[in-house]
């Protein structure tokens, strides 16, 4: 059934290339076989390549959402973190409206950071503790080049776009609770005008309650402004909740990749059923519970042969521990890295 | 497409909290923190060490500044009544109050002059070191790579001579002079701070509020004078005023030494440079001075530890 010289004959740039229906606009954002390797030095001489992200591709249209989950480990936060361009790409493209960004630096990097912004984990730690809210705003608006006179309005207006006080424009970070400082970091992003927000793990940190406000907000932004989100998280409640498209990584590779819809109703790979049978059921409190993914996620420094699932897949096979899966489209519609899952019917253009 | 979620997965809807960010009692909370200048006084108020120290420090400030105003006599004149009959210098008394030296000049007065050269010295070479140290160690700290590599070598080798010793042969360069006095002790002494320094800002640049400022495009020079140099101003201050006691010693040792500040210009080590030749006869000449540097050095080491415990440099202002 599953051929693995047919399997091998689809390029990885091909079978992961944008789904989306829209082909008029570029997507807002575009990563294509995108590879973050770190070198982690052993000693003195000995040095180990790590491959966090290898070869991952994903389109994120204007104004939409992609959900990015995984356990720790899986390297979505290396994701993000390259997108933003903290850690520097080793290989792949990420084209921004149409444009290559990857290989950018100097002045024309510091251009392109204004229309990628992030909304970090920490609410204690991204936001400098000496520095009153209205400055932390404000330094976006000066990275903008809003002339001095116009910044007080303009703090004010990001303010009452978050839903936070004008009052607490002279405040310091460490009198705010987490909800409002993730809000304060939200507004610094949005005072750059960006087109594309990377949130890592942005509501993991807060109480549940404030969770839904912060959720709310970034919907309601987006739909005001028009702005994408890559929208990272472990909790898939959540990404329901925000996403139009959902990715599903493993040890720096896609797994899954398809709209919420799909991979919700659907989900193709043994990993993301696993990981949806983990999440906590309120309605089916009591029922019966499928057994839990066995093992741990593998040490991304020296992943497993194949199909770096296959140690704890229900399903695997003897393919699985030679050869990697490719991502290619499923019978249920999105695409999956899996070799026993039915792939689509091959249909000719 | 933004209905609310539901479903299985979720089990329920998000709750929409009632809580409003910012309410009355949370703002009204912060309020109560206290300030820096309100802790400073309840900390002297429980800690006498520390109070009679930095009022130590402030007296010392006050006599340097208005020496000319407080010196009973002229401290460069040679007084015909300070010397007795057979030439010996005159002990503390109704006219010298501490006694007069081998020329026949007040002691006293030489001594209020003599705060001045020690705290000039001691704030300006100290205020050199300090500014070298935290442009040394910024710079590499926040470079990284070959540029920390190159500057911090060069601060080991500089940190490798005793001190004192740098600051003789320097002088043996230079000449004796107070200026250069100042130049050769913040010579000596920057690579203290500069060390630190670049301890503080290779944590301070991975912090995740100078990662967000860059991925928003904020320029080096504005992240380093922004989000870094705020958070080194207590470690700096702290140890400035620690150097300003180690400044004060240098020169006083090198004055010792006869290569600090010239004469007749009245200065510390000098004095007691002078006055331990006349110890059997006249010890007031070697104690006022000697007494003078102790209490002096003493205060400021206090005044620093005091400064230390107020601003704490690994938590100041970071209190969670």
């Amino acid at each position: 059934m599953t051929d693995p010289v047919h399997a091998h004959s689809v390029a990885p740039s091909v079978a992961a290339a944008p789904a989306a229906p829209a082909p008029a606009a570029p997507p807002a954002v575009d990563v294509r076989d995108l590879a973050v390797h770190f070198k982690v030095h052993r000693g003195l001489v000995s040095a180990q390549t790590v491959k966090a992200v290898d070869g991952v591709s994903f389109s994120i249209a204007a104004g939409e959402t992609l959900g990015l989950a995984g356990e720790s480990g899986s390297g979505k936060s290396t994701v993000a973190r390259t997108l933003v361009r903290i850690n520097r790409p080793t290989a792949g493209s990420v084209l921004l409206a149409g444009a290559e960004t990857a290989r950018l630096s100097g002045q024309q990097l510091r251009a392109y950071r204004r229309r990628m912004q992030m909304v970090y984990q920490d609410p204690y730690d991204s936001l400098d503790p000496k520095m009153t809210i209205k400055d932390a705003i404000g330094e976006g608006l000066i990275v903008r080049g809003v002339p001095r006179a116009g910044r007080k309005a303009e703090v004010e207006e990001l303010l009452a776009r978050v839903n936070l006080p004008v009052a607490l424009a002279g405040r310091y970070p460490g009198q705010l609770s987490g909800g409002q400082r993730q809000r304060v970091s939200i507004a610094r992003a949005l005072a750059v005008s960006p087109e594309v927000i990377v949130c890592d793990e942005a509501v993991a940190a807060l109480d549940v309650s404030i969770r839904a406000q912060v959720l709310n907000l970034l919907k309601d932004i987006q739909a005001d402004a028009g702005v994408s989100y890559l929208f990272i998280s472990h909790d898939l409640s959540t990404l329901r909740f925000m996403a139009d498209r959902i990715a599903i990584m493993y040890v720096g590779r896609l797994v899954e990749y398809g709209t919420s819809e799909e991979v919700f109703s659907q989900p193709a790979h043994p990993y993301t059923q696993a990981l949806m049978a983990a999440v906590p059921d309120i309605v089916n409190l009591g029922g019966p519970r499928p057994a839990p993914l066995p093992g741990e996620p593998p040490n991304p420094a020296s992943p497993p042969s194949g199909c770096a699932f296959h140690p704890r897949c229900p399903l695997a096979v003897e393919l699985c521990r030679t050869v990697a899966p490719p991502l290619v489209r499923k019978a249920s519609g999105q695409l999956a890295a899996c070799h026993v899952v039915p792939d689509a019917p091959e249909v000719t253009p | 497409m933004t209905a609310p979620p539901t479903g299985p997965l979720l089990g329920g809807e998000l709750p929409e909290a009632a809580l409003e960010p910012g309410t009355a009692a949370e703002l009204a909370a912060v309020a109560d923190e206290p300030g820096l200048g309100r802790r400073a006084l309840t900390s002297l108020r429980r800690d006498p060490v520390a109070l009679i120290s930095v009022l130590a420090v402030v007296i010392l400030a006050l006599i340097a500044v208005f020496a000319p105003l407080l010196a009973p006599h002229n401290p460069l004149q040679a007084y015909p009544n300070g010397l007795s009959s057979d030439g010996a210098p005159v002990g503390p008394g109704s006219s010298f109050l501490l006694g007069t030296d081998p020329n026949g000049r007040d002691v006293l007065s030489r001594l209020i002059y003599g705060a001045r050269v020690s705290l000039l010295v001691g704030v300006v070479a100290t205020g050199l070191a300090s500014a070298i140290g935290v442009l040394v160690g910024g710079i590499a700290g926040y470079a990284g790579g070959i540029v920390d590599t190159v500057l911090m070598r060069i601060t080991d080798v500089v940190l490798s001579f005793p001190i004192l010793l740098f600051c003789v042969a320097l002088i043996a360069i230079t000449g004796p002079s107070t200026r250069n006095v100042m130049l050769v002790i913040a010579f000596g002494y920057w690579t203290y701070l500069a060390r630190i320094v670049r301890g503080l800002v290779l944590s301070l640049k991975e912090r995740e509020f100078v990662v967000a400022a860059r991925t928003l495009g904020v320029g080096h020079r504005a992240i380093l004078r922004r989000h870094i140099l705020p958070h080194l101003i207590p470690a700096i201050i702290v140890y400035s005023t620690l150097g300003i006691a180690t400044s004060i010693l240098i020169e006083a040792s090198l004055s010792y030494l006869g290569i600090g500040v010239p004469l007749p210009q009245a200065s510390w080590g000098q004095m007691i440079s002078q006055g331990q030749e006349y110890f059997q006869t006249a010890p007031w000449l070697l104690i006022a001075p000697g007494v003078a540097l102790i209490l002096t050095v003493l205060a400021f080491n206090l005044a620093g530890d005091w400064l230390t415990d107020l601003l704490d440099p690994e938590t100041s202002g970071d209190r969670r």
